[in-house]
């Protein structure tokens, strides 16, 4: 059979409007010679954020795995800034202090929208004074996948730094200078974005495995000197405590773990960040040890501690969403019953199916808890943002019992308070409540409270609590807030829980 | 009691507070305090209720506040006064 032939055949009335072949890289030039190998690898971001075709008005997106020791978004921003991007909506999975350098691209315009889990330190106080022009979303580690799931948001283009990738840009957070373990946050914005960017520190021989960010969802990869500093990832909300006061509480929520009825062979547990709720794994071991029981899975942030009775054969799998610190990284990059989920895996309630729906027992942080469990994890007393949504409101949800742990009285701050002053977590998620002072159980679960009452563990209401609170700091007066709306709080669903208002100057 | 030097009690750990005592001919005091939104007028009124209870009419005190509870910031203040006004002895039963 030749060509000529071939042609003839092709007259034939079924193949109408389909293209005829002409040569083998007719449509993919850029696989024809050996420069296909690197045609991924860009010079510089500039000529990256050109190739990506980002336009004024788009959406960027970044991870936070390396949490306070972020090099990105700030590295990336001021490129755009120099380029004369304007109007950019700045989507990231959540913000930490280190990015206080986007207050100035967001007075010059460069930045008018932000989605994030939550932000500190001067980003925080000036968003909450009335920097921006438009409010910030603030969703959920589940909930900001639900934001990309349901349209709202769309990810234009995705700059995402990893520790290394090879040159068809498979990339994992397990080895390299900027080691940071999981990538659950970046698997995310490398799935869904419509351009992916990668920033590595190092090109490593093909194949790069595991891929976590996979070669089919890369498009452009530079190489970059630094694009985080994984030591500054406990800084801050993941810090391990040795604070007395945290290490009680830690106590304390063990035993109400030990005597919760889910305290069982093959149970699930979760600790969030918070010095008392990741200690509390710490005083887990012996209770474990002496009923002889073995948990089937950890999950979330990981944490050394975690990783500790996970070597000890007392948990038999650690789900990884985020690694806490340099021993969990380590694990997830020598353990195969370590495992990196992404945060859709997670915690998303639109997912397919989400971790967080298998655990038994969360242990979770609070700024506040008011008389009906509601819980306030993003701004503080004085009404300015200072925290993140996190995962809170989604494995709350989710676990059989959500154990919210914090000290009664911060500084002169009672933790327990009237009414929230921002609405993340409906207490209706909330089971126990413990405190350096004592236990508040509440009313939707007289099971719990029956068997830690049996226990002979200090149960009181919350009412007591808060009582206890104010006699000791006096009651608090209220904050006046402006009527300027600066954040929008979205439910894990996409629902408008609260809104968080301009403090009064 | 009268202020005739300066002084100063306290340190500016958390739950804590320093207070800076200092002479003047009217009184005038400065507070500003971590919790000012919350707690600022009820550390005020501490305060000025101290003073008064150790018969200090004039002079400059300064509070630089940690978020500390009601008994600390009394204690502060009566130990600045007491060292700015040279005094060793107290009416205890007063206070």
């Amino acid at each position: 059979m030749n060509d000529n032939q071939r042609t003839v055949a092709l007259e034939d009335p079924c193949l109408e409007g389909i293209e005829r072949f002409r040569d083998y890289a007719t449509h993919t030039p850029y696989l024809k010679g050996p420069e296909k190998l690197t045609r991924k690898l860009v010079g510089s971001l500039e000529e990256a954020v050109r190739r990506s075709g980002l336009r004024d008005g788009q959406t960027i997106s970044f991870h936070h795995a390396f949490r306070e020791g972020d090099k990105t978004i700030n590295f990336v921003v001021d490129a755009l800034a120099r380029m004369g991007f304007k109007n950019l909506t700045l989507a990231s999975s959540s913000l930490a202090a280190c990015h206080a350098p986007l207050i100035d691209h967001i007075k010059a315009g460069v930045i008018s929208r932000i989605y994030t889990s939550g932000m500190r330190g001067q980003l925080a106080k000036a968003i909450s004074n009335g920097l921006m022009e438009h409010p910030i979303n603030v969703h959920s580690h589940g909930g900001r996948v639900h934001l990309i799931d349901s349209g709202e948001l769309t990810l234009d283009v995705a700059f995402l730094g990893v520790p290394a990738c090879d040159a068809f840009g498979n990339a994992n957070g397990q080895r390299g200078k900027a080691r940071c373990g999981s990538l659950g946050y970046a698997m995310v914005d490398a799935q869904f974005a419509r351009t992916v960017i990668l920033l590595t520190e190092e090109i490593v021989p093909f194949p790069n495995n595991p891929a976590s960010i996979s070669q089919d969802q890369v498009d452009w990869i530079v190489q970059v000197e630094e694009v985080g500093d994984p030591s500054k990832i406990s800084v801050g909300a993941a810090r391990v405590t040795k604070n007395p006061r945290e290490l009680l509480i830690a106590r304390l929520a063990a035993q109400v773990i030990e005597h919760s009825g889910y305290f069982k062979q093959g149970f699930s547990i979760q600790t969030g960040s918070g010095g008392s709720s990741t200690a509390t794994t710490r005083f887990l071991e012996k209770r474990m040890r002496q009923k002889e029981i073995k948990a089937a899975f950890a999950l979330g942030g990981i944490t050394g501690d975690i990783v500790d009775l996970f070597n000890k054969g007392l948990i038999e799998r650690v789900a990884d969403t985020q690694s806490f610190d340099a021993v969990a990284a380590e694990s997830l990059a020598a353990n195969p019953n370590h495992i990196e989920i992404s945060t859709n895996e997670y915690a998303n309630p639109s997912s397919k199916a989400a971790f967080c729906d298998q655990l038994d027992v969360v242990i979770l942080s609070a700024l506040e808890v008011d008389l009906n469990f509601n819980v306030n994890v993003l701004t503080g007393s004085d009404g300015v943002m200072m925290g993140a949504s996190g995962g809170h409101s989604d494995v709350a949800a989710a676990a059989n019992l959500s154990i919210v742990v914090g000290p009664l009285i911060r500084g002169r701050i009672p933790t327990v308070v009237k009414r929230v002053t921002t609405l993340v977590t409906p207490g209706a998620c909330v089971g126990v409540l413990v405190t350096d002072h004592g236990i508040a159980v509440n009313p939707n679960r007289p099971d719990v409270e029956e068997r830690l009452r049996a226990a002979n563990l200090p149960v009181m209401t919350i009412q007591e609590l808060y009582e206890r609170a104010v006699s000791i700091t006096g009651e608090p007066q209220p904050i006046e807030f402006l009527d300027r709306i600066v954040g929008i709080v979205r439910y894990r669903d996409g629902s408008v829980i609260d809104v968080v208002r301009q403090v009064k100057p | 009691m009268e202020i005739t030097k300066e002084a100063i009690c306290g340190t500016l750990e958390s739950n804590d507070l320093l207070v800076k005592v200092a002479p003047r001919n009217e009184l005038e005091v400065v507070i500003s305090s971590e919790v000012m939104r919350q707690f600022g007028v009820r550390i005020r009124e501490v305060v000025e209720e101290t003073l008064l209870q150790m018969g200090v009419t004039r002079g400059q005190v300064v509070i630089e506040d940690k978020g500390a509870l009601d008994c600390a910031i009394r204690a502060r203040v009566q130990a600045a006064v007491l060292r700015g006004c040279e005094c060793d002895e107290l009416n205890w039963g007063v206070l």
